[in-house]
């Protein structure tokens, strides 16, 4: 525990995974879902993890959530283990689906998280007004989940996420749902988000042109057995926008992640 | 064209073909009467010799003292007769019999209902629970009731619990099944990643419980407490037919049997259709009310 915290103050890293092996027991023989992953994420990051389906990119998101316990290996979230981590609502969890409750309407669902960690009814009150007009659904409040549309929910799910000021955003596939234009303007939103915020992000996708449009660092990944095989760094600005899309530095990147993709797929198989 | 219109605007809408139905259902009624009563009449023609047009045989069929089955309107006079006509503290008025019919249901219901809900509760929290109470559970209800009925009242005469508790716990007996099936599927009902979400706020158990599963179980529960509150009118007449007891609809029906008095028991099993039938639909209101409550899609 000691030796963890000196190296966050070291190095300011939020999370540390080191030679982490997760394998799932099944009846007819066990799975390598996470394979020796060796990974550092630093205060501030936009992580992407991306690889094809099966690769254990959402198990290794589960693994820093405390959702999942990993077979060997060490892994340290802020300092703490994942639990602890967990019990001080360090991270939101943003899932595959919007995951809101159908019987609260848009404000009482981000008050939810609030509710469950004591925040007084004024606070709950002035934190879902922020984040909502924060992810631009001022007025929605009373709505109920089914009068919105897919990228709305999806929204205010993140709303939720960052309702309570966690220092992560662990966000799983987020946008796989919706459709290209709805998940492009979510992506630069979320873009905008992460400068105001300055939180933490770590982004599963399998979605090329969205890890390398919002990432400052790619983790690409293979499949069976899950493992890291490319690190990839990128240096476009902040406040960039949809543009950059075009430029040579971003089909540059691009072209590297779908290399790295291709080596995993040829190890792989 | 006309003749068209007309039969469009009765089948269209909820009243026209409701009032078909009925119709139908009526004159089928009038026909199984006549049908059912003929045999005897026909052998009371013959012995005395006495000619007999279809008319006469209809009409006297609709109009017998103690008919197979009796005709609707013999029904009706006798609905009139002990519902409006008498004093509602009459042994002879079935609002009285209904009161003490409704009133062992109702307690029946609540206690089901609510023994329902823990036992569910029970099975969803404790994993042993779930493998041993079960199998029991569902062993409950293969015992036929007016196999156990008898027994229940007996029993509990000897220990001197007379009155409205042996038959209200005859309606629990009944009730508390379809809760207990209706809320361990409710209580289960969330999705992974809703339990998921949990977890992620470190939500304790009971947070879990009361923000998420009581909730989502909701709907289950009141599809459940339907059939319970239709279940609880069963239990209560039946319970009320081994006790020779004095009050309530199962002593009517006994007491119409006893005395061939088929107008008597078919007036008694309609009112229990009828406060059956309204206690199913005021729980379909509160169902709705809960909804609504919720801001759920009906």
């Amino acid at each position: 525990m000691n030796d963890s915290s000196s190296i966050k103050s070291a190095d300011s890293s939020i999370i540390d995974i080191s030679n982490l092996c997760l394998t799932f027991e099944t009846q007819t023989e066990p799975v390598h879902a996470l394979s020796d992953i060796n990974m550092k994420v630093n205060s501030g990051d936009f992580v992407s993890l991306i690889g094809p389906s099966g690769c254990g990119k959402t198990t290794l998101l589960r693994v820093i959530a405390d959702l999942e316990k990993p077979t060997s290996g060490t892994i340290s979230v802020e300092g703490k283990s994942p639990n602890q981590a967990r019990l001080d609502r360090s991270y939101g969890y943003v899932f595959q689906t919007p995951a809101l409750l159908p019987w609260r309407n848009i404000e009482a669902n981000i008050h939810l998280p609030l509710e469950m960690s004591g925040y007084s009814k004024d606070e709950q009150k002035s934190l879902s007004n922020q984040y909502l007009s924060l992810v631009g659904l001022s007025g929605f409040e009373k709505k109920y989940p089914w009068q919105l549309s897919g990228g709305m929910q999806q929204r205010v799910s993140i709303a939720r996420a960052l309702s309570f000021d966690p220092d992560m955003l662990l966000m799983d596939e987020p946008f796989g749902a919706l459709d290209e234009i709805t998940r492009d303007r979510l992506n630069e939103e979320l873009l905008r988000l992460w400068e105001q915020t300055q939180k933490t992000v770590v982004f599963v996708t399998h979605s090329i042109p969205e890890a390398v449009f919002l990432s400052n660092k790619i983790i690409v990944m293979s499949a069976r057995p899950g493992k890291i095989i490319d690190v990839i760094e990128t240096n476009f600005p902040k406040d960039r926008t949809f543009d950059i899309r075009e430029s040579p530095e971003f089909l540059e990147v691009s072209q590297l992640v779908r290399e790295g993709l291709k080596e995993g797929h040829s190890d792989g198989s | 064209m006309e003749a068209s219109r007309v039969l469009n605007s009765l089948i269209s809408g909820t009243v026209g073909p409701v009032m078909i139905l009925v119709t139908i259902i009526i004159m089928i009624w009038y026909a199984g009467a006549v049908y059912l009563n003929s045999s005897f009449l026909i052998d009371r023609y013959e012995k005395n010799n006495i000619e007999w047009t279809f008319s006469q045989l209809a009409s006297d069929s609709w109009s017998m003292e103690r008919p197979v089955l009796p005709s609707p309107h013999q029904i009706a006079k006798e609905l009139k007769k002990t519902i409006w006509d008498k004093k509602i503290t009459s042994p002879r008025s079935l609002v009285f019999h209904s009161r003490v019919t409704l009133s062992s249901a109702m307690v029946g219901f609540v206690m089901g209902a609510f023994l329902g809900i823990v036992l569910s509760i029970g099975i969803v929290y404790v994993s042993a629970l779930d493998r041993t109470l079960m199998p029991w559970i569902i062993a409950s209800q293969t015992i036929p009731i007016l196999a156990i009925a008898p027994m229940i009242v007996v029993v509990l005469g000897s220990m001197g619990v007379i009155g409205l508790i042996p038959k209200a716990i005859i309606s629990t007996y009944l009730c508390f099944f379809p809760v207990v099936v209706g809320m361990v599927k409710g209580l289960r009902s969330p999705n992974i990643i809703l339990v998921d979400l949990m977890r992620s706020y470190s939500g304790s158990k009971a947070q879990v419980f009361w923000k998420l599963r009581l909730p989502a179980s909701l709907p289950y529960l009141f599809a459940s407490l339907k059939v319970a509150i239709a279940l609880s009118v069963v239990g209560a007449i039946v319970a009320e037919l081994p006790a020779g007891a004095q009050g309530g609809l199962g002593a009517r029906l006994l007491s119409g049997s006893y005395y061939g008095q088929t107008s008597l028991i078919w007036a008694a099993l309609i009112t229990a259709s009828v406060i059956s039938a309204t206690l199913v639909t005021i729980v379909g209101r509160m169902e709705r009310f809960v909804n609504n409550r919720m801001g759920l899609q009906i």
